[in-house]
């Protein structure tokens, strides 16, 4: 990157006092990423391309690929909706209630973020397990949790847990109380202000929390591989699968799932990025 | 605070971090072993036997270093760069993998040390919870209704393949060979297990400590490890009528150990464990030794005598591992989703 | 204001309409609190219980064993490389992203914030596919008789990927809101580049920059997905504190094993808490999400 950037991009930057450095910085960046980021990642799609079409077919969408993927997404989806709505409540009860230890609440919502996830699996594992503290209530009921697809649901929850707390928050926190003022002057119920004022105007932000909790949750492995019981085709995670085939000497295999989830995750994070366009385009209207 | 005790209190916390991670080694040579799940205990004694072993031979102080995983983890490891010097894995599939990929391993490894390579071998036995409630005695009883079997998964485990192939080797002297029925008898087998780890260690953790399943099929040194952790009285041990005879190899890996320069003493690790005192240890951790004479008597009436089929009676591994592992083969199909 | 009202609010929030009625808060927050209670506290007393399983001696002993010390040394190692690292990329991104408009901005940083949303398993697979025995920088690597994988700087790249966005995703908005007048005007006054970042926006961003590092630091040190793939698992040499958990748990030594994840733990809580105190002194401004 030269020191002066080219003449299109300097009549496209806002303020007339170009302030420097942009060369520099900018360059540094994209060489970062390019060496760190966008390089190792652009290795699973050559070595995909390297593969044939037919070859990769059957390897990426394999019956047991086609199964693990459904549990990822599937089990992401529900985990994501349980988040979105618990997330919801939580963020509500943060922001309009006070009730004695709400600090060390506020504060716990981000444990999932600085938990290793290894430590989050084995004691997710140990308290859902059938001789669990919270297993073995259930046990008797005939509800298994661990080493089941349902167990990748919990663990998908803990990790995705504080996304929609903390994108609905803040929105929340700046809500304009006199719009709901107004709503109930005008007859609105409790009910009614919250479906038809409140909702639509924490939606984008609940809904990028839920994005973010589903891309989240799609990858995880370290907390899921504890708990889930790992058989294929019935709780055996994508990424898990991608292990497998690597313990089998079957790089194209495994490259060929990588590529299908490294897709999706582009897909994803496109569709955050254009949420949060849509966040902002709202707030500044 | 400000800027400058801000970046002052970083540059110290990182040099503090530094210096504290330059560990100081005093050891002369490193030796790294690359093993599999189950012998963690074992190596962890023999290394503790052979480095004096070594400083009375040699006057060298060693170092040893273990990586222990799924067998299967641990050759991809060693084939991906893993430095390892010698490989001590659960099946010699593993090994000829590391060879064929790497030529580092000569292709005839399989026969430079005695026993094909064995020092110890072990089989597959049932562990069952305390007093046998579902009354487990033999191959049969694990398809019954309501009971669960717990076993790693084939693909990713060495002893879950040995399982795989002590399941079939009952089957087979059963069924007289009728290939329909013995795969009829795996295939409801697998039906039966709820969880799939992807190692040994992962199974018997499930089975012991989660309390899932009814019968572990596992390793018999594991079986009996397991025992020994617990204390009797929570698992007991079954022997089935028919088992495998596994034969765990290790092996130098030679292209490692000459870049390393640690051929010689790689060498003596390996057949240090053919001695006496490599015999006795294994046999103490419950391995069945190569050569009982040189193992306390004590240790080996622990044993149980079984009818045991070996790896030849499939073929040997360059053909059973195809044939029943590989992609699209045997376990591929009875695993096959909505089947 | 009913007496019944176990839950008071803050002054500013009386105001009749927008209170709901007791029975509603109350149930309310119990469900937050269960749910949370169910996901969050629950597996860190589950942590601190088994960890303690079998009395402090042996918790102690489950630390200062030179095996778990030595995944300590490995784990720190890591984390003072990759940090600073990804802070002085996210200072440089987040100045030119921030501070100035460009083409390809919006691309550069759904780029920037990729490494979020792919598996930790994929941020390992792509430097065995790159230095592996059969990867497509392994003639140079080995001609350079470089070890990558399964050493000191295979473990450092791939906490440094998974680490990337922290400390950029949490100045870019931060820097985009203090916008570019303070910086115009200090040039203006002949003050130079470096001049302007250390004394005027640095300092501006401060707070929320501790907090990228803080939450960039936890990770470094917690992952595990990405670091199992390219470690090996030598005990005392490549294995990190997750990793060595797993060691321990697999060697049916739980009560070792939360002990070591005790400490992971209890990093986690110092991370809060000093999240907590910046959050504070941020005051209005908040955190971002992430």
């Amino acid at each position: 990157m030269s020191e002066k950037p080219p003449l299109a991009w300097k009549l496209q930057i806002r303020s007339p006092g170009v302030l420097p450095g942009f060369g520099p910085a900018l360059g540094f960046t994209l060489l970062y990423l390019g060496l760190i980021v966008l390089i190792p990642l652009a290795g699973v799609f050559m070595k995909t391309a390297g593969m044939a079409w037919d070859d990769f077919l059957g390897k990426a969408f394999s019956p047991r690929a086609l199964a693990a993927y459904r549990l990822s997404f599937g089990g992401a989806l529900i985990a994501a909706t349980i988040n979105a709505l618990a997330g919801v409540l939580v963020a509500w009860v943060l922001v309009r209630y006070r009730f004695p230890g709400k600090k060390v609440v506020e504060a716990a919502v981000d444990l999932p973020f600085a938990l290793p996830t290894a430590v989050a699996g084995i004691a997710l594992t140990a308290i859902y397990a059938p001789n669990g503290w919270i297993g073995s209530l259930l046990a008797p009921l005939g509800l298994k949790v661990a080493f089941t697809p349902l167990g990748v649901v919990v663990a998908m929850v803990f990790v995705g847990l504080p996304f929609v707390v903390r994108t609905v928050e803040p929105v929340l926190r700046d809500f304009e109380t006199e719009v709901e003022e107004a709503a109930h002057s005008l007859g609105a119920g409790r009910g009614q202000i919250f479906w038809r004022v409140i909702l639509p105007g924490i939606l984008p932000a609940m809904l990028t929390g839920y994005a973010l909790a589903f891309a989240r949750a799609l990858g995880e492995y370290g907390s899921v591989i504890f708990i889930a019981g790992n058989m294929p085709g019935v709780s055996e995670i994508a990424p898990l699968l991608i292990i497998i085939q690597l313990e089998q000497y079957d790089y194209a295999g495994a490259t060929a799932i990588a590529s299908v989830m490294l897709v999706a995750a582009f897909l994803l994070l496109i569709l955050i990025n254009s949420l949060q366009a849509w966040r902002r385009s709202r707030h500044e209207a | 605070m400000t800027r400058r005790k801000l970046i002052q209190g970083a540059t110290a916390g990182i040099l503090a971090t530094v210096l504290l991670a330059g560990p100081a080694l005093a050891a002369d040579r490193t030796l790294l072993n690359v093993s599999y799940d189950p012998t963690r205990e074992l190596y962890k004694e023999y290394n503790a036997a052979f480095i004096p072993h070594w400083k009375a031979e040699s006057g060298e102080d060693l170092t040893i270093r273990m990586s222990h995983g799924g067998s299967g983890k641990q050759a991809r490891s060693v084939i991906d760069g893993l430095g390892a010097d010698v490989v001590t894995l659960a099946l010699e599939a593993d090994i000829n993998a590391i060879a064929e990929a790497t030529g580092k391993i000569p292709a005839d490894w399989r026969g430079r040390l005695a026993n094909n390579n064995a020092p110890y071998t072990s089989t597959i036995v049932f562990l069952v919870r305390d007093g046998n409630p579902k009354g487990i005695q033999d191959w049969p009883d694990l398809i019954k209704d309501g009971v669960e079997v717990i076993t790693p998964n084939p693909k990713t485990s060495g002893g879950a393949r040995w399982n795989f192939l002590a399941a079939w080797g009952w089957a087979a002297k059963t069924f007289k060979g009728d290939e329909t029925k013995v795969s009829d008898y795996v295939s409801a087998l697998f039906k039966h297990v709820p969880v799939l780890d992807t190692g040994a260690r992962g199974s018997t953790i499930t089975f012991v400590e989660r309390g899932i399943g009814d019968v572990l099929l596992a390793w018999e040194n594991e079986a009996f490890l397991a025992l020994e952790e617990l204390g009797p009285g929570k698992v007991e041990i079954v022997v089935p009528s028919v088992s495998i005879k596994a034969e765990p190899p290790v092996a130098l890996v030679e292209g490692n150990a000459k870049t390393n320069g640690t051929e010689d003493v790689a060498r003596a690790y390996l057949e240090y464990l053919y001695g006496t005192e490599g015999q006795t240890i294994a046999a103490r951790h419950y391995y069945r030794p190569f050569k009982p004479e040189l193992a306390d008597p004590a240790d080996l009436k622990r044993f149980p005598d079984l009818s045991l089929v070996t790896i030849d009676d499939f073929g040997g591994w360059k053909v059973a591992q195809p044939r029943f592992f590989g992609d699209g083969g045997v376990f591929d199909q009875i695993f096959q989703p909505g089947k | 204001m009913t007496s019944l009202n176990i839950f008071p609010q803050s002054p500013a929030d009386i105001r009749p309409v927008l209170t709901d009625p007791p029975w509603a808060r109350t149930l309310l927050t119990g469900m937050a609190l269960a749910f949370l209670g169910l996901f969050l506290f629950l597996p860190l007393v589950a942590v601190f219980g088994e960890a303690l399983a079998k009395g402090l001696g042996a918790y102690v002993s489950a630390i200062v064993e030179p095996d778990a010390l030595a995944a300590v040394r490995l784990t720190l190692l890591a984390a003072a490389i990759a940090v600073p690292l990804n802070l002085v990329f996210g200072v440089a991104a987040a100045w030119a992203i921030a501070k100035f408009r460009f083409p390809g901005r919006g691309l550069l940083i759904s780029l920037i914030e990729l490494p979020f949303s792919v598996s930790p398993v994929i941020s390992g697979l792509i430097y065995v596919l790159m230095f592996g025995a059969q990867g497509w920088l392994a003639p140079v690597t080995q001609s350079l008789g470089l070890q990558i994988l399964f050493a000191v700087p295979g473990i450092v790249l791939a906490t440094l990927f998974v680490t990337f966005p922290f400390v950029a995703r949490e100045l870019i908005p931060l820097m985009e809101e203090q916008g570019t007048d303070e910086e115009q005007a200090a040039m203006m006054l002949g003050a130079s580049g470096w001049r302007i970042l250390f004394w005027i926006t640095l300092p501006n961003v401060r707070w929320g920059l501790l907090y990228g590092v803080l939450l960039c630091n936890a990770r470094a040190m917690g992952e595990f997905g990405a670091v199992s793939v390219v470690s090996g698992h030598i005990r005392g040499l490549t294995n990190t504190m997750p990793l060595h958990v797993e060691i321990l748990y697999n060697e049916y030594n739980f009560a070792a094993a939360f002990a070591v994840a005790s400490l992971l733990a209890g990093l986690a809580l110092v991370t809060l808490a000093a999240k907590s105190a910046l959050e504070w002194r941020m005051g209005c401004h908040g955190a971002s999400t992430h």
